[in-house]
């Protein structure tokens, strides 16, 4: 199994406006050491080819989304927590609101699979419903594995 | 026999072990090196014979205050490196013990969760830096190892060998490493150094640097 993980965020701004402009520039050194992290395997990108923020998941021309698998948990927290990626986390306000409700949320699919951004949101759903459960966890709130994925094709 | 409270004894046992005073330089020296350290290197540290250096680190290693790594010495490899030596770290694990119980950890960890749910981030960053600011500040670098970040001074750069607030940071990461940028930002005002976030596994996620303007 793998590690899915899905990143929503609403920009206090268009992403072409000068509000957005130091994340919009940090994407790309940021994808990249995401690319060539220790168990990093896919993220989503856009038609452009270099990342996902032109795609807009709810109905919210505002709503970005972030959408990777990794090969664990501890992966993903060493890259996005153990890196420079942090300092794009510690200035999240700089660029995008409070939402008051989780914006990260986790699950395990089948090696290879490649979640859907509808498919995301739908755990990000249930993770904002229920809190955290095998569906969907978070990282205080870890699930481990399923020997065998019962959804699976 | 019914108590009111028990010590964990693992953890008492852990730290009744630094009670003897090689012991304890011995774990300070491993601690703050910023490398594995191997036995040679140890024992002069401390002053003592390299057989009773060992002696010490193992049951160091024993109590679980210490790991121990198989390794060949820097610079030999192949066939005719020779046997791989016996180097010590710091371990991971964390001791504490309080008497009388006390678990500041568990409030620490709900004030955070429900500043970071109520998006209060800005204001607990800014509390931590006049926290910072307010604290006494020189010479800097005793100040940091007063509060237990463990400095290693090297080429004008400070790393940071130890977070102070290792568990609360692993669970609330955002908001406790901006917390701890900024109190380290305070402290280092009016002083010859600047603190900026330089992350990395198993350190804090803090270093600093030398400047010419203060």
């Amino acid at each position: 199994m793998q590690l899915a993980v899905v990143n929503v965020a609403r920009a206090l701004a268009p992403t072409d406006s000068p509000v957005l402009a130091e994340f919009m520039a940090g994407l790309e050194p940021v994808n990249a050491l995401a690319d060539r992290s220790p168990g990093f395997v896919w993220r989503l990108v856009d038609d452009d080819g270099g990342d996902a923020t032109s795609l807009r998941p709810y109905d919210d021309d505002r709503v970005l989304i972030n959408l990777a698998t990794w090969t664990s948990v501890d992966a993903l927290f060493d890259f996005t927590y153990r890196t420079v990626h942090l300092e794009f986390v510690r200035r999240r306000r700089e660029w995008f609101e409070h939402l008051g409700e989780p914006v990260v949320a986790l699950w395990w699919v089948p090696d290879g699979h490649r979640p859907t951004p509808a498919e995301a949101v739908s755990r990000l759903e249930i993770l904002r419903a229920h809190g955290p459960s095998p569906e969907a966890f978070t990282f205080r709130d870890r699930y481990p594995a399923p020997a065998l994925d019962p959804t699976a094709s | 026999m019914e108590v009111g409270f028990r010590i964990v004894p693992v953890d008492i046992e852990a730290i009744a072990l630094l009670q003897d005073p090689v012991r304890r330089r011995l774990y300070e020296f491993v601690a703050g090196a910023g490398a594995d350290v191997g036995r040679n290197e140890a024992s002069s540290a401390a002053g003592v014979s390299r057989t009773l250096a060992a002696f010490h680190l193992d049951k160091l290693v024993e109590g679980g205050l210490l790991d121990a790594v198989f390794r060949r010495p820097e610079g030999r490899a192949g066939p005719g490196a020779g046997r791989p030596a016996k180097y010590y770290r710091r371990a991971e694990t964390e001791f504490t013990a309080s008497v009388p119980p006390r678990d500041y950890r568990g409030v620490a960890s709900l004030l955070a969760e429900t500043v970071a749910e109520a998006g209060l981030d800005d204001r607990a960053v800014e509390a931590a830096r006049e926290a910072g600011r307010a604290g006494e500040r020189e010479p800097l670098l005793d100040v940091l190892r007063a509060r237990g970040y463990v400095p290693l001074e090297r080429d004008e750069q400070v790393r940071l060998l130890n977070c102070p607030f290792h568990a609360l940071a692993e669970e609330f990461p955002p908001l406790v490493c901006a917390m701890n940028l900024a109190l380290l930002e305070g402290l280092a005002e009016g002083t010859s150094w600047r603190a900026r976030m330089a992350p990395g596994a198993g350190r804090c996620c803090v270093a600093l640097s030398k400047t010419n303007e203060v």
